[in-house]
């Protein structure tokens, strides 16, 4: 698997790895405590002290920003890694076998995915109350359809290829043919339906947090801090800005790399 | 006892209802090569299909029996269909380029078989391989062992696909086409890699094809289809000096030929 060096991909990588380094950096050390108040420095501006200044109770936004982008970076993966388990096994089992199987668990698969997303999470919030894990879960659930109908397809596809036959005709199991054979030639299509879907997660997560059922105060998280900065749009626009941008930056990383993949497998 | 005796073989497609088999009978002795010739959509490689059990059971209507060494395959369930596959019937497809699987080293590919049906250790399957390797005449076994498909040229995979079902000797190898996709030179090379197989280890082959040429020069006898049914059986010098049936005529005809009818 040779990655063509694309502008993309080459951008998207960058991007990512900065905004990784920054959120590893910030797991051991940030300037100030991201939590840690101070009443004599409100809503400051940019300075040198506070490089994105502070918000409404003096706490550091740089600070705010690379511990939210953890916690919003840690919650879109947890999504992704749900639907995309849940998603491998589903999409692959029903794409392998086909006949009724198939036609029963897609059309639910159709009518999950016929609702708007985020409107179902809110539904499952309700029921199971809010807070980061909750978030993981109902956003993991949600994003299984799409990760499985994309899988689905790619393994009934290869399920007709002459290899394919011809494990089974060396007697091979039907989980050995699905897990051994058919799926390491899958991850190609899949790896930028995971990108497309981290974005997605991103999103969702800021969505819901900024709807203020997702990450609770004080802990931050992008969304989270884009909430609490919607009332100060304009005496401190650097707060939203600075949570915004991070957000950005996540979103295109990984859509660029997704698009730089999908660009070099489509050719190759 | 015939190795392989397909008695009244009937398959029937469901989704369409077209009849493609009508009623074949055939057998191979252990060691023979047999070559089922007939042009496209006469029935053979359905045949072929049927016997190796390619063919989904829930998609087409089959009936008769397909005895191998005595066990029919048509009734046995799928666990001891699947301990016969691979170790006793080997397969090649016409295909190299798509035969392999893309993604697994060449030598991995090869000694699949062996994980599946045998409990040798790591070491004794990898020496396995490379001796098969070696034996259909890839260069540098060690080397290729370690390669992808895509970086063998198409000659070599169908070596490699030949080497992976005969690494664990079978007694039936099943080639449906397994010359069409190369080149004369290699075409010639691979048939006669295949001859010294079938001699040197007593393995019955079943060659499906629709060139006569390809079949004379592998087979010892030779079964004709036409329509679902095998219209004339024989040994192939026999049936090539002196065809019985019209269609048979045909298709002899139909070869090209530097003298004319000589």
């Amino acid at each position: 698997m040779k990655l063509r060096h694309n502008k993309n991909f080459t951008a998207g990588a960058a991007i990512t790895a900065v905004m990784l380094l920054i959120i590893l950096v910030g797991l051991v050390w940030t300037p100030y405590d991201p939590n840690a108040m101070n009443g004599a420095a409100k809503r400051l501006a940019p300075c040198l002290t506070h490089p994105l200044g502070t918000d409404n109770f003096g706490r550091d936004i740089l600070s705010r920003v690379v511990e939210g982008a953890g916690a919003t970076f840690l919650i879109a993966a947890a999504t992704v890694a749900i639907g995309l388990a849940a998603g491998l096994v589903i999409g692959g089992l029903t794409g392998y076998y086909g006949g009724w199987l198939d036609e029963i668990v897609m059309r639910l698969n159709d009518a999950l995915a016929a609702f708007p997303s985020i409107l179902l999470a809110l539904v499952l919030i309700a029921l199971m109350g809010g807070g980061k894990y909750n978030i993981i879960l109902a956003l993991g659930l949600l994003f299984i359809p799409s990760f499985a109908r994309v899988v689905r397809g790619e393994v009934a596809r290869q399920k007709s290829q002459d290899y394919v036959a011809l494990a089974k005709l060396m007697g091979a199991g039907d989980m050995r043919v699905l897990f051994r054979h058919i799926l390491p030639n899958i991850v190609p299509v899949l790896l930028p339906s995971v990108a497309i879907g981290f974005n997605n997660a991103v999103l969702a997560e800021a969505s819901m947090s900024y709807l203020g059922v997702g990450v609770q105060p004080p802990d931050a998280s992008l969304g989270r801090m884009l909430n609490e900065a919607q009332g100060y749009l304009l005496t401190a626009p650097w707060y939203a800005l600075s949570a915004g941008a991070a957000i950005i930056l996540l979103v295109l990383g990984f859509g660029l790399l997704s698009e730089g993949m999908g660009g070099d497998y489509g050719a190759a | 006892m015939a190795l392989l005796d397909i008695r009244d073989l009937h398959v029937t497609f469901l989704s369409t209802g077209k009849e493609a088999v009508r009623g074949v009978d055939l057998t191979v002795e252990p060691g023979q090569r047999l070559g089922l010739v007939g042009e496209s959509g006469s029935g053979k490689t359905v045949t072929a299909m049927a016997l190796s059990g390619l063919i989904e059971r829930w998609n087409v209507d089959m009936s008769g029996q397909v005895l191998f060494d005595g066990r029919d395959l048509l009734t046995c369930s799928r666990d001891q269909l699947r301990k016969i596959q691979g170790r006793d019937i080997g397969v090649v497809f016409q295909e190299p380029m798509t035969s392999l699987n893309p993604l697994m080293r060449v030598g991995r590919q090869v000694e699949e078989v062996l994980k599946i049906h045998t409990d040798l250790s790591p070491d004794e399957r990898r020496a396995k391989a490379l001796e098969a390797m070696a034996q259909v005449g890839l260069p540098d076994p060690e080397r290729t062992y370690e390669k992808y498909p895509h970086q063998l040229s198409g000659g070599q995979r169908q070596r490699a696909v030949i080497a992976s079902a005969m690494v664990i000797r079978p007694r039936l190898l099943i080639c449906d086409e397994p010359t069409t996709a190369l080149d004369v030179t290699v075409q010639a090379q691979i048939l006669s890699l295949l001859k010294s197989f079938s001699t040197d280890h007593g393995v019955a082959i079943l060659l499906i094809s629709h060139d006569l040429r390809v079949v004379r020069r592998l087979c010892e006898r030779v079964a004709v289809m036409h329509r679902g049914r095998i219209v004339e059986r024989g040994d192939t010098d026999a049936v090539f000096a002196d065809p019985q049936e019209e269609y048979t005529k045909r298709l002899i005809a139909a070869i090209p030929q530097r003298k004319r009818h000589g």
